[in-house]
């Protein structure tokens, strides 16, 4: 008879947990493999080309890393977040509305001032939006106990609706022959993109910035401490007087936020104007959800995380293309990695032994 | 299946994590017999009733019930031999009525009529053993006996043989403790076997006729009850002597550290637990609250700390007004905690032990510097608390999780005495440790109350509050029964006044 015998794992060392991530992530491939097989595509051969259409050319590592400003940005704070056992899953609509009040700023200020001016002031507006869309289902639940789940997730349909009724209403462009697009952006508050590529420089170092900057407030600040006490044990937090409202509303406030940034970066760097939601942003508010738990909750990691994903998308590209696969592949191949690193976690709490027995 | 007259437990072993709970226990017990099983926290008394209950798999051994070897798989097969067990925290549904909780799991509940045969086989057992359990109560209506009752009945509607009692004195009261010893008498002359754990030698000493003690998963002795005395118990369960009356030299009560006037304060359910109460705690003194769990001590504990809003009434500290402000304001204002549930309240499992040792401090100066964290200061703080309240860890950098009960609860001690607050609140400070902690956290709340502070002692425990306490109240349903010196308090009188008798009991 087949014995499973399961205790708690006392000791969990970077060993451990990186190990861990290694068979989650051969687990999810292997499952993703299978899938492939019974579409009928050799399985070594999707990965092979995912992973060369993403990493193995010049085109490829630059579509890479524009797809990585946004998963960088949004994953770093997701990370922080859910850290605090606060679960956004709000991101997709907090980009957007960092879409929405970037492009506002751009549009009604920027013909009249110059670059260095009015694209901070973009990113001031988008980290705004992102942010007042973030503590919104933040003040919900911590004043009327409101499942943030629930919350942050309608809050994404609520904003989808009132981005088309901007660009088919009010905002609706006088020089786009009645397409439901905004006006373009004027030349100044347009980011530059490094030659050949679509790579906005500028969002990409403020991605990184963002990084670096949410792992020192997490790790380092007596911020982040309160953050990393509330996530672990709310009871203590309350014990230790920490103010539940005033963290949460931060907590969130930083989360939109940044959120709001990666908007900014996709309007203004890639599109130039604002169109349909799914056209700004194609679910990077979703899939960081999946970098920061590929990285650990580390904001820091999240630069490889935010990477690697990347290159699946930029790889799954590929594939529709070459291999003829459902444009849905990809979200397949997200959503099967996510649930496997989850699966991860409990092997990383517990500890699983398999024998037999007479 | 035939009535167990001996049971016999040889060579069990049964390890966690490659440590041994248990190793190489022998044991027996016989019809009209109460088998006490004595042991410190951790010794192992809980793994190897959960082995004889069907909860673990020995690793090694095995059980002979009237001398034959038998397999115990799971609970069901426990109960199936004839062994049953009450658990110190009882397995009941809240919202069932005492008749549904009795019903579930019997295995001879007929399909017509269901209430009808267990309200009688109730009202047999309560005749049998002389107690009164309504049927139809909801198990949330009863108190902690009367829960009880209805899990001994439980066990023995099933046929139990045998009675495993786990820590059952932990939640009731004096009286309550006398009835049960009286119910388990009775069971025992009906020729049932009973095993009985507990750290606690008194009732060892009363109820059992004999007695084995275990120690770091090991017997380290078997004795009859009538042949030692409490003394030689206690040498045995620890390896030393332990000192029952810890020294407490007098100082005079003078100048006031807590003030609480009229203050009432609403519970969770809505239902008011703190009435119009009243007192004062002094420097130099330690002033105890005892009672029975629930009966407004954690409300109270909780208004003064900031963790919850009183209704009305005032709270001062040396003259501070602190009613209704933030749990910080009153740390801040010299009111430290240590809470009960210790895990649950006092730390964050998953931080490191150093950065659980500013918990509550972290905001002070010391610790943050432009809003960041001084991990230098820190770090020192935490090896300073490590080496002065003996924290037994391997390293600061250990998640905290880790520690045992005992160590992490000198770290909060620690933690919370080490800023020489004004007043301490402790509550229930040494449950579920064992006698060494105690013994070490006793004497630094008495240590806090030579050095000029007042603490303010939540406990369950008399013999906690009778050993420590300058002053003593009595707390029932929100009120105190009574403000008594620790010198004129007799233990019946307390005992009265916790079942909510002001009146002192005329047989004392």
């Amino acid at each position: 008879m087949l014995k499973i015998n399961v205790t708690d794992r006392i000791k969990v060392t970077p060993r451990t947990t990186l190990l861990t991530l290694m068979f989650s992530l051969l687990a999810g491939l292997f499952t993703i493999g299978l899938i492939f097989l019974f579409s009928g595509v050799n399985p070594l051969f999707a990965f092979y080309k995912i992973f060369s259409g993403s990493f193995g050319s010049t085109y490829g590592i630059k579509e890479t890393i524009t797809k990585a400003i946004p998963l960088i940005l949004i994953g770093g704070g997701l990370a922080m977040a859910f850290r605090a056992k606060f679960w956004n899953i709000g991101a997709e609509s907090q980009l957007l509305m960092g879409a929405i009040f970037g492009t506002w700023m751009g549009l009604a200020w920027g013909p009249n001032l110059p670059s260095y001016v009015i694209v901070p002031l973009m990113f001031l507006a988008g980290f705004f939006g992102g942010a007042l869309w973030g503590v919104i289902p933040a003040i919900l639940k911590i004043k009327f106990a409101i499942n943030e789940v629930i919350s942050t997730l309608m809050m994404n349909y609520i904003c989808a609706e009132f981005m088309i009724f901007l660009i088919v209403g009010p905002w609706k462009g006088k020089t786009k022959f009645g397409f439901p697009y905004t006006d373009d952006l004027p030349a100044s508050a347009i980011l530059g993109l490094i030659p050949g590529s679509r790579i906005h420089y500028i969002t990409l170092m403020v991605a990184l910035i963002s990084a670096v900057v949410l792992a020192l407030i997490m790790y380092k600040t007596r911020f982040g401490y309160e953050v990393r006490v509330i996530g672990e044990n709310p009871e203590a937090g309350k014990y230790a007087g920490i103010d539940f409202f005033k963290t949460t509303v931060i907590i969130m406030a930083i989360s939109g936020g940044v959120a709001g940034l990666a908007g900014v970066g996709e309007a203004a760097g890639i599109h130039h104007y604002l169109s349909y939601p799914a056209t700004i942003s194609s679910g990077y508010g979703f899939t960081a959800i999946i970098v920061a738990w590929l990285a650990k909750l580390n904001p820091l990691f999240v630069i490889v995380s935010g990477l690697f994903f990347a290159g699946i998308l930029v790889g799954g590209d590929a594939i529709q293309i070459s291999l003829g696969l459902p444009a849905a592949s990809v979200a397949v191949f997200n959503g099967t990695l996510l649930v496997f690193l989850i699966m991860g976690d409990y092997f990383l709490k517990h500890r699983v032994r398999i024998a037999w027995r007479s | 299946m035939k009535k167990i007259t001996q049971l016999e437990m040889v060579g069990i072993s049964k390890a966690f994590h490659g440590v041994p709970a248990n190793d190489q226990i022998n044991l027996a017990v016989q019809s009209g017999e109460i088998l006490g099983l004595l042991g410190e926290n951790g010794a192992g008394k809980t793994t190897l009733m959960n082995i004889l209950y069907g909860l673990y798999q020995p690793d090694a051994g095995e059980i002979r019930i009237n001398g034959k070897a038998v397999k115990i798989r799971t609970p069901l097969e426990s109960i199936q031999v004839g062994i049953g067990m009450v658990h110190q925290h009882f397995m009941l549904i809240q919202n069932h009525s005492a008749a549904e909780n009795i019903a579930l799991g019997y295995k001879n509940t007929p399909f017509l009529f269901p209430q009808k045969k267990i309200n009688d086989s109730i009202i047999q057992f309560s005749k049998k053993f002389n107690f009164i359990i309504d049927p139809q109560k909801k198990v949330w209506q009863l108190s902690a006996g009367e829960q009880q009752r209805i899990e001994i009945i439980k066990a023995l509607i099933n046929g139990a043989d045998l009675l495993i009692l786990d820590e059952p004195t932990s939640v009731l009261t004096p009286q309550e403790i006398k009835d049960l010893f009286v119910i388990l008498n009775q069971m025992k002359a009906d020729g049932h076997m009973i095993i009985l754990i507990s750290h606690k030698l008194d009732e060892i000493m009363d109820l059992c006729d004999r007695v084995t003690v275990l120690s770091k998963g090991t017997v380290v002795g078997h004795a009859q009850t009538s042949e030692v005395d409490k003394k030689a118990l206690a040498r045995m369960m620890i390896g030393r002597d332990v000192i029952f009356n810890i020294e407490k030299e007098e100082i005079p009560r003078e100048k006031e550290v807590l003030t609480v006037e009229h203050l009432s304060v609403t519970g969770d359910k809505g239902i008011s637990m703190v009435k119009d109460m009243s007192f004062s705690i002094y420097k130099n003194e330690i002033f105890g609250i005892a009672g029975v769990s629930g009966n407004g001590q954690r409300e109270l504990v909780e208004a003064i700390t900031g963790l919850r809003k009183s209704d009305s009434g005032t709270i001062q500290i040396n003259g501070v007004d602190i009613t209704n402000v933030s749990p910080r304001m009153v740390y801040d204002q010299g009111i430290s905690h240590v809470p009960e549930e210790r895990i649950k309240f006092g730390i964050a499992p998953g931080l490191y032990l150093y950065e659980n040792s500013i918990l509550k401090q972290h905001h002070l100066d010391k610790y943050t510097r432009h809003k960041f964290l001084t991990y230098k200061n820190i770090k020192e703080h935490a090896n300073q608390l490590v080496k002065a309240f003996q924290v037994k860890t391997p390293s600061i950098q250990i998640e905290t999780k880790n520690l045992s009960g005992g160590n992490i609860q000198k770290l909060i001690l620690g933690r919370e005495i080490s800023e020489s607050p004004p007043l301490l609140v402790a509550s229930h400070p040494t449950y579920g440790l064992d006698v060494g902690a105690t013994e070490y956290l006793r004497k630094q709340l008495l240590q806090r109350r030579k050095e000029g502070g007042a603490v303010l002692l939540v406990s369950e425990d008399l013999e906690e509050i009778f050993e420590l306490c300058d002053r003593i109240a009595v707390i029932f349903q929100g009120e105190f029964m009574g403000v008594l010196e620790a010198d004129d308090s007799r233990l019946c009188d307390i005992g009265m006044m916790m079942a909510g008798s002001t009146r002192l009991d005329p047989s004392c």
